[in-house]
This record gives structure tokens, sequence and C-alpha cells, in this order.
């Protein structure tokens, strides 16, 4: 527990940082908190950025985290629009970009990541686009008018999910992967094959193992994509989304360990007393599973968020969590629990062809990871049965006869 | 606008101006209100949202959906009125609607 007058300073005001600092308040910590942001606007949910609202289906009050007044009620000194420039950890002090420097007993960091760039002439391009700010949502949602067709370069959640709104904002939509298959890095195959067939039946269609090696444009807007098996697919708009990096380079600089993201521990510190680290950016240990890890997920940063604020204010350490994550395309809800490490094998329950099934990811008779679709007994069960490491009989699970809630008695 | 009282487990009582068309849920974060949590942020993907609603609120509070429902059924300590918060829409209907939090949502 620190000092209840103690300075805290986060730097990040995402889904991590907010919620650090509404939970500290939540919990009792009076002391003073200055929170960081580099956007325009207050902390905010991402995960409708692909989904909900790019369809116009949710507005800014309902993607904020808190209202507006929130942080001035809650005598949080919440500051957007600026950028921490470098850390001096024997100084306890933090850089902004234009000089300012504010001094810290506890620092938090919650830079989040940003978009893996394509390092291919034409990004530049007027209509090139990327998906991780509300900023660039904006954008996105301007392009998306009926009838344009859209380039989605990387077939990952966030290349799906916004070809699943394309589609329902009535514009075209091509999905190019240098995988053989969607989400190729994160799911099983059978999921991956459910996705395409569910996504082709919707009128969106795919380029699978070609690269785009050249974004082609007129004027200065994007008019095409060149493959790397030299063909040209023309396009209104292209979407870039393959993948993430942790903004890790001021804890970097400042002599922190970091291995794709902050290390820190179980309850989010780094090897510095005074420093903890929370979200995206970070590289933490996955004790289910005997190694560390960089997740990017809400969940994670809600779990993180509570461990610092546990930390801060002498409670508890929270329980951990089993990694979880989700996804909405079109109807389907698609729900994740665990991750597919070490797995040996792979069972399917239930029927893709009725769009309601899970695959669970098996290492001996212990579940690893579940990929449920419209499938929530599968995944509540499964995720229960992940965290308690409980052996399952493999002749019950796959049976649909026998309910979840029997696998998992 | 309608004025839902959240009752913590130990008994801690917040009562929050909810404004229409938001969920139940959203009114207890918006405030930052303790005990329900909201993982996934209304998407009916996670179960930390569980309330009890008073049982003088039921059927003002509507019917689960089939997904609700097996969600629900995987919780912790789930009675016959246990809801999903984030399930639940606000109305001026529900002005006055009481629900109670379960001890943990994990």
């Amino acid at each position: 527990m620190i000092d209840p007058s103690a300075k805290v300073v986060i730097v990040g005001a995402g889904h991590a940082g907010g919620t650090a600092a509404a939970l500290l308040r939540q919990y009792g910590f009076a002391g003073p908190i200055t929170l960081l942001g580099a956007e325009p606007i207050p902390p905010y949910q991402r995960p409708p950025l692909s989904k909900a609202w790019l369809k116009g289906e949710a507005d800014e009050d309902s993607l904020a985290l808190k209202p507006l007044d929130f942080y001035a009620g809650q005598n949080i000194d919440l500051r957007m629009s600026v950028s921490v420039a470098s850390i001096s950890r024997a100084l306890k002090a933090v850089t902004l970009a234009g000089g300012e420097v504010l001094t810290y007993d506890v620092l938090v960091l919650a830079m989040g990541a940003r978009p893996r760039r394509l390092e291919i002439p034409g990004m530049d391009l007027a209509g090139v686009c990327e998906l991780r700010t509300a900023a660039d949502a904006e954008t996105l949602k301007a392009v998306l008018k009926p009838g344009c067709r859209l380039a989605v370069v990387g077939g990952g959640y966030v290349g799906l999910e916004v070809a699943a709104s394309a589609r329902a904002l009535r514009a075209e939509a091509t999905v190019i992967e240098l995988q053989s298959r969607v989400l190729a890095r994160v799911a099983s195959e059978p999921l991956s094959a459910f996705f395409e067939a569910y996504h082709r039946e919707r009128g969106v269609a795919f380029e699978l193992g070609v690269s785009v090696h050249e974004i082609l444009g007129q004027d200065g807007r994007v008019t095409g994509v060149k493959l790397s098996d030299g063909r040209t697919l023309a396009c209104d708009a292209a979407l870039i989304g393959v993948g993430a990096v942790p903004n890790d380079e001021i804890a970097r600089d400042a002599g922190l360990e970091c291995s794709n993201g902050v290390v820190v521990d179980l309850e989010a510190r780094t090897a510095d007393p005074a420093v903890f680290a929370i979200g995206d950016v970070t590289h933490r240990p996955l004790p289910l599973y005997d190694r560390s890890f960089r997740l990017e997920s809400v969940p994670n940063a809600l779990e993180q968020a509570k461990q610092v604020a546990c930390a801060l204010t002498g409670r508890p350490a929270p329980a951990p969590e089993v990694p979880w994550f989700w996804s909405d395309q079109y109807d389907l809800k698609m729900q994740i629990a665990g991750l597919p490490f070490d797995g040996d094998s792979l069972l399917v329950r239930g029927d893709p062809a009725n769009a309601r099934f899970a695959v669970f990811h098996l290492k001996g008779d212990l579940i690893q990871a579940v990929e449920a679709v419209n499938a929530p007994p599968e995944f509540m069960a499964g995720r229960q049965l992940i965290g308690s490491r409980r052996p399952i009989v493999r002749e019950r699970l796959a049976d649909g006869a026998v309910s979840m809630k029997e696998v998992a008695a | 606008m309608a004025k839902i009282t959240y009752i913590e487990h130990d008994g801690t009582e917040h009562v929050v101006d909810a404004k229409t068309g938001q969920s139940v849920m959203e009114g207890a974060i918006k405030h930052n209100i303790p005990g329900i949590d909201a993982d996934c942020g209304g998407a009916c993907a996670c179960a930390t949202c569980h309330v009890y609603v008073d049982p003088a609120w039921i059927a003002k509070t509507g019917e689960k959906s089939a997904m609700e429902e097996s969600m629900l059924d995987f919780a912790e300590g789930v009675e016959d009125n246990s809801r999903l918060s984030c399930q639940i829409k606000v109305t001026d209907e529900l002005d006055g609607l009481i629900v109670r939090m379960p001890e943990s949502q994990h």
C-alpha cells in the first residue's frame, strides 16, 4: 500500500489507464491522479469502433468509459492531447513533448499499442485507413459508403469485423491475407474455415496466400492494390489490419526491461517498485500456461488495472483470470477463453453448419482454450475448466447430448 | 431519466439518475458504482454485470433472451431474479428500480 497522498501519474488514457484511475478512486485512494492521454477525447471503449460504432449503432456517449464531468468530479486531472517524451526514474519524473516536467511517486504505464505499418509504397495515399482510434474510425466511416470497394489488408479480427460492418453498410469488401487462411495467427483451422465461408456467403471476397506489394493511387487517392502475384485489385479505400506493436519506447529508453512490451509481474509491477505497466503495452506472466506473453484485449487491460488499484490501496491481489476475448460479426457471437498453447488435439462440439459450435484445444484431457461461436455454455464452462485445470472426458465433451454443466460437473 | 438504486453486497446503497436508452449496467459503470464489472462493455459476452432485480420490479424489466439465459446459467450464485444488467434497457417505467449486486462478478 502506498502513502495515501502519493502522486500517481498514469501515462495513457485508453481502456487500461482510464479504468485504473477510476478504480483507484472507487477503492478509496484520495491522492492526486494525473491521467495523460495522447488522444483529444476522454477514455473510451475501442471494441465497438469496428462493430456497432462503424455501423452507426452506437454514439460517442456510449463509447465513453465515463462522462467527461466524471474526471473533474473525482479529482482526476485528465490531460488530453499530450504525449510523454521521456521518463526519468532517477528523478521520478516524466517530461511531456512540450517540455513540461511532472513528478510522480507512482508511475503507471498504459501507452497501449499501435497498428503495425506496412513498409510498402502508397501507404500515405488518401483512403488508406487503419483502425485503432476513434479518429481512425471516423475516417473509415466517412469512406464506407454504399458501393465503396474496400480492400481489407490482413485477415485478423479487425479486418473481418470491418468486412462484416462494410457489408452491413452495403460496401464491397475483399480480404487479402498472406497466410492460407484467415485468423491464422489466432484461431484454429475449423474456426478459420467457418468464418471464411460465413463471410463469403455474405458477399465478402477473399485473396488468400498473397500479400500486398504496393498501394496504387491517382491524384493522391487510393485506386487499387498490387498483389504479390502481379494482379491488381481496384478499390476506393483500403484498411490495413496487420497486427499491432506495443508503444513501449519510452519505457525502453528509461531502462525498464522490455520484450515485445514492458515486462511486468502478476501485480503489474515492473522491476522498479515505483513503476507499473498495464494493458496492451505489457508483456505479462500467464500462470496457467507457464510463460509470459503480450495480450491485446479489454479483459486483460481491466485485469491489470485492477491489479494496480489493489496493489496501491492495500487490497489483496485479485485472483488471476483466464484470458478471454470476444468478437461480433454479422449475427455471430464469438467468445474465446484461454490461449491455444501446447495443445495436442482439437475437439469440435456442435456443428459449424448450424453456426453454433465450439472448438476445444486440448492438451491430453485438459482444456487449453475454447473458441465458441453462438455457444455461451461451451464458452462459460470451458473458461471455468481452463481456470480450474480439471480434466474432462473427451467422449462426453464431444457428445452434444451431454450438457456443458454435466461435462464440467 | 430513471432513478436506480444499486445496492452493494455489503448493503451500501448508491442512487443514480440513469439516462433513458442506456442499460442498467451503463448507469452503474458511468457513475463508477462498485460491484458491477461489465468487462465486455455490454456485448452479453462475459456475465460480469450480474444483478438481482428487486422482486417488485421483475415484470417491468422484461424477459431474458436465450443468450442471456445461457450466460447466466454459468455465473456464480444465480437466483430466479438474476439478470445481466447490460440487457436491461433504462426506460421511464423503471424510475425507482432497485437492483442488488452479488459478492463478486468473477
